[in-house]
């Protein structure tokens, strides 16, 4: 085991705590930033989306883990920031401006369903947001005069200080610097009296009143962020596609995003990386499956959200702190062993909670 | 005026009068004791003065103030902590971070300038750390001070809870019953605290206890209350020998 001595306070708000943790996500970020020289257009691009998913992990994340407000709707958001961006480009706003747009307008989407949501919890804030979600698509779908409606809506190409962005490896770099700074800004946020507000409503609404936490204000404001930085991940998801029409983002988009969200560990941002990996190389998994198993059941309709679901269900019955939780235990098994038993990881009793006030 | 001046409070639930027509005085600087047998509505009143609830009639006034309709989020900031009967912490989240959120009310950075933490934003979280390390040292969390609430036992969680109060650096802490469910050192040491809290840190303290020994011991007046309504009020002796005290025991055991 490492036992680390800390001799100032900076060192629990640093981001990186010790030299360790400089050497490998530094490394990591060098290999990020080599691999367009190491791998082929195919997996790029596969790579990029992966980011992407990310991004929008990043977004749902602060909501989900952090601040416990469900969301069945994120789609929506993911689908808002396409057509923004979409839009302003076709209309001759300068590439980063445009996403900027796409973030604020998303964002302040967010806010009124957050706003709307308030007093929803649990199952009703799930359906809610499901419901705004087809909302959004419907309209999607017909508003034919901005949107273009089924016909779709060319996403025109963009250019970053004067060079058209029109290679795989161009949109890799900008979605990887995307990335970094959503990252650190969530993290950020997560190291501050915003972030702890989040959590404290996460596990206590009426502790977190008590020591002074305005819950509407922090929800909408949870809502505003998440949407924005799913809006974000819409934006890049546009270049991604090409061509946007309302059947890109469905509900099985949303469920996929929660998918990520609670695959890769509830409450980590560690957890949406690994969550990204999983859903972006999911599919690929699936046709491989595909393959083998017999055409009655391989063609059948609804395969994919049936696995996703079953996917979800079983993940939360018995990890339900994900890839990232699982990653914890067996690196504490090394760290322990032969000392690890099995009820190290069993949870405390849980003691009576308020529930009058609820 | 008094410090904590609560007039006629009043709420019912469905046909339960909860609390009914309760009127009490707290002054600064006093240890005050609310007593009463089971379902008595001492829990009730605490959400009400808190803002959890809002009155059905009556006032609540604090320092000079009314928060009769003040919702809870208001209410903190003016300095008025309180802890809950059966606990409620920030389970997935380790101390320091429980203690930190009690900080809230003392923050002074936007979100926009925490989304960059910015020099200031750092500064300032540098600040709220020194002041959870007093609490730390001062109820000997140190040990703890990196676990998840969800990994402590029962009697740390009660000292969390009552660290979590205090870093609002309160002028009225509200108590929900500090040392139900403690064992004898425990609950020793809570009273201990209680002292010190009060007499060190200068904190007027409201709180509900069934432990008639920590009562006796910390509380200068007592306020005996069953089915709602004030059956008694005086020192801890009188409030013990009432008529009134001693028949709402007796008929609620
Ligand atoms: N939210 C609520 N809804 C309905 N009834 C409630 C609610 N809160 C309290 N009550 C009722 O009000 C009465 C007083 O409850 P309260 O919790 O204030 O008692 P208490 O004095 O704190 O008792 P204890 O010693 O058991 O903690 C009880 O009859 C209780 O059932
Ligand atoms: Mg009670």
């Amino acid at each position: 085991m490492r036992f680390l001595f800390k001799t100032h306070y900076n060192q629990d708000i640093d981001h990186l705590k010790h030299g360790g943790d400089r050497f490998w996500y530094g490394l990591l970020l060098v290999l990020a930033a080599a691999a367009p020289a190491a791998l082929g257009t195919f997996y790029l691009g596969e790579l990029n989306l992966v980011m992407i998913y990310a991004i929008a992990g990043v977004g749902l994340m602060l909501l989900v883990g952090y601040t416990g407000q469900v969301s069945l709707g994120h789609a929506a958001f993911l689908a808002i920031g396409a057509y923004t961006h979409s839009l302003l480009l076709g209309a001759g706003l300068p590439f980063l401006l445009s996403i900027v747009a796409a973030v604020l307008v998303s964002a302040l989407v967010g806010a009124g369903v957050g706003w709307i949501a308030l007093r929803m919890t649990g199952i009703y804030l799930a359906i809610a947001t499901l419901a705004f979600a087809m909302l959004t698509e419907q309209t999607i779908s017909r508003a034919e005069w901005l949107t273009g409606g089924f016909r779709g809506l060319a996403v025109p190409q963009a250019s970053l200080f004067g060079m058209p962005l029109t290679q795989g490896w161009q949109h890799y770099y900008v979605t990887l610097t995307l990335l970094v700074v959503t990252l650190l800004a969530a993290l950020n946020i997560l190291r501050s009296s915003t972030g702890r507000a989040m959590v404290a409503i996460r596990d206590s609404e009426i502790s977190a009143e008590s020591v002074g936490i305005n819950l509407a204000v922090y929800k909408t404001f949870a809502f505003a962020l998440s949407a924005g930085i799913t809006g974000l991940a819409g934006a890049l998801f546009a270049h991604r596609l090409g061509y946007l029409s309302p059947d890109a983002f469905t509900f099985l988009i949303s469920l996929q995003l929660l998918l990520m969200v609670v695959v890769g560990g509830v409450g980590s941002m560690r957890g949406v990386i690994y969550g990204a990996l999983f859903i972006g190389f999911l599919p690929q998994l699936l046709a491989i499956a595909r393959d083998t198993l017999p055409p009655q059941i391989a063609q059948a309709p609804g395969l994919e959200p049936g696995i996703f679901g079953l996917i979800l269900v079983l993940v939360i019955l018995f990890e339900p702190q994900g890839i990232f939780g699982r990653w914890l235990k067996i690196k504490s098994y090394f760290q322990l062993f032969p000392l690890y038993r099995r009820a190290t990881h069993r949870r405390q009793k849980t003691y009576l909670r308020t529930e009058r006030l609820r | 005026m008094s410090y904590l001046a609560v007039e006629d409070l009043s709420i019912s639930f469905g046909g339960i009068r909860a609390v009914d027509d309760v009127s009490f005085d707290v002054e600064e600087g006093e240890v005050f004791a609310i007593i009463g047998p089971n379902g008595a509505g001492k829990t009730t009143l605490f959400n009400l003065v808190s803002g959890i609830y809002s009155p059905d009639g009556g006032s609540v006034r604090f320092a000079g103030r009314d928060i009769t309709s003040l919702p809870a989020h208001r209410i903190a900031p003016l300095g008025l902590a309180r802890t809950f009967q059966n606990i409620e912490l920030f389970e997935h989240a380790t101390v320091l971070q429980n203690l930190l959120i009690g900080r809230h009310v003392h923050r002074r950075s936007t979100a926009l300038s925490h989304l960059l933490f910015l020099p200031a934003v750092r500064r300032e979280e540098l600040e709220h750390r020194r002041r959870v390390e007093d609490v730390i040292d001062l109820l000997e969390l140190a040990h703890y001070r990196e676990q998840r609430i969800a990994n402590l036992p029962y009697g740390v969680r009660k000292v969390v809870e009552v660290g979590r109060a205090l870093c609002l650096e309160p002028k009225l802490l509200l108590l929900d019953e500090p040392t139900s469910g403690l064992n004898p050192e425990e609950s020793e040491d809570m009273g201990f605290w209680i002292e010190d809290i009060n007499r060190d840190l200068g904190v007027t303290v409201v709180m509900v206890a069934h432990d008639m020994g920590l009562v006796s011991r910390v509380a200068g007046r007592v306020l005996a209350l069953n089915e709602g309504r004030v059956i008694a009020e005086g020192s801890a002796a009188e409030v013990q020998k009432n008529p009134a005290v001693v028949d709402a025991y007796l008929g609620a055991d």
